[in-house]
């Protein structure tokens, strides 16, 4: 993998999958041992739009490799301000660091990141497009939880349409045997049709649209919960109107499986009641660390390094 | 009868759908050139009832491919010397480079770089944005 440029899920194979859920699972087990391996290396985390969490977890995944980081959190603090182009601050970025994170709102940046990058590229999330490595992070934590990533019923439930982390599960859980999805949002925010057609229906792959959790959470192993985002809509009230339709609490759970897996990417706002956190089936701060190991054992393999 | 004299050297695009020439003859920025050209249009046909036809004189550089997402019927002819040396329809591009993506959300509404859709349906004549995925559907420019 060394080298590498990972734009969305299927740019992995699905042994490069394991092999990258191999690499977490030993760095979980021995963080010690990988503490020192990225001394000398430079990580550079582009994020044009505001992010708390994926930039921390790069950041803190190549802290704790040993290696340094630089880079902006928002494109006021850069020559993005002047006016550059996305492929002008890559190959600029190209010169000093040795791998590359971008975030970036406009859906395909980071294609066109992609190609202009000479280092390993990471796609960082591409507004409502897609978001890799949050999708690695679901997939470690489903194996990890699950122990399994195939015969598994997924419902997604929130922002379908323009959450990416939606779009980028759908497609990395569409390579794995008996995967059946059931769709939860209101009709305004449902899949997108490419989705449907080119990963879905391409596929044959079984999916169920419902505007209504509480009828459908019985049959779920795994909840996955999104943020209706109010950056992703263009007026207000539309955000006002949707945003508390779709809310997790003990009563909506109480139909649930015993061993259903509650996820979410993160940051919540009201979409999952607090008084689910303590539930053993929410595992969404669970999520959130593996999201720092999986990143490990990514800028790990991208760099080519192999630690004894 | 309206007459319009017969070209040297270019092209006749030909079987154009009623009411489609204007489109083509804008999409081709026929109305910006020095040469001589002639939009026929409502002309009788005995095939299509009523069509329209296109006449330049002149070479066109740009692959006319694209016309077959309004109709795979289109005849395109290439003249020289006064006669027609190609006749051929338009097939469907693979690749279309002369669109812009309508997403709004799309890297290309902001970034100075050339757009492009891949066809994923031949039948549909659906095509994706190489960038965002944007699905279009097209029938017409």
């Amino acid at each position: 993998m060394k080298g590498k440029k990972l734009i969305d899920p299927s740019d992995l194979t699905t042994t490069e999958i394991e092999d990258l859920i191999k690499l977490a699972n030993q760095i979980i087990q021995n963080e010690e041992k990988y503490s020192k391996c990225c001394e000398n290396k430079l990580l550079a985390t582009l994020f044009y739009e505001p992010s708390t969490r994926t930039r921390f977890s790069f950041e803190a995944a190549m802290l704790r490799l040993g290696g340094k980081v630089i880079g902006f959190s928002e494109p006021n603090s850069s020559s993005v301000a002047k006016g550059e182009s996305i492929s002008d601050t890559i190959q600029t970025v190209c010169c000093y660091a040795d791998i590359i994170a971008m975030r970036h709102p406009k859906e395909g940046s980071a294609y066109v990141a992609a190609n202009a990058s000479t280092v390993s590229f990471i796609n960082a999330g591409d507004g409502g497009h897609f978001h890799p490595t949050q999708t690695l992070t679901d997939l470690l934590t489903i194996s990890n939880l699950k122990g399994r990533l195939d015969n598994l019923v997924i419902g997604l439930c929130g922002d379908l349409k323009f959450g990416r982390t939606v779009h980028s599960l759908i497609k990395a859980m569409s390579r794995y045997q008996n995967i059946t999805f059931i769709f939860i949002s209101p009709e305004e925010l449902q899949v997108p049709d490419y989705i449907k057609k080119e990963v879905l229906e391409k596929n044959k792959l079984k999916y169920d649209e419902s505007t209504n959790l509480e009828e459908v959470i019985s049959k779920l192993d795994i909840l996955y919960m999104t943020r209706v985002q109010k950056e992703r809509f263009f007026n207000e009230s539309d955000y006002i109107r949707l945003k508390d339709m779709f809310i997790l609490d003990l009563e909506k759970l109480k139909n649930a499986k015993k061993d259903l897996t509650i996820l979410h990417p993160l940051p919540r706002v009201n979409e999952i009641s607090t008084e689910i956190d303590d539930d053993p089936r929410a595992a969404y701060f669970k999520q959130a660390k593996f999201g720092m190991y999986i990143r490990m054992a990514l800028i790990l393999k991208f760099l080519g390094i192999e630690v004894d | 009868m309206l007459k319009v004299t017969s070209i040297d050297k270019g092209l006749v695009i030909d079987h154009i759908p009623q009411g489609e020439g204007i489109k083509i003859f804008h999409f081709l920025n026929l109305d910006k050139v020095k040469y001589r050209v002639a939009l026929l249009m409502n002309v009788p046909s005995e095939k299509m009832g009523w069509k329209d036809i296109i006449k330049i004189e002149n070479e066109i550089s740009m692959n006319l491919d694209i016309l077959s997402i309004i109709n795979d019927k289109i005849t395109i002819n290439i003249i020289e010397a006064g006669k027609i040396i190609k006749k051929y329809h338009p097939a469907i591009p693979k690749v279309i480079n002369q669109i812009k993506c309508k997403n709004p959300r799309c890297v290309t509404s902001v970034e100075n770089i050339q757009n492009q859709f891949n066809l994923i349906n031949k039948k549909t004549k659906e095509y994706s944005c190489q960038y965002c995925e944007e699905i279009i559907k097209l029938n017409t420019l």
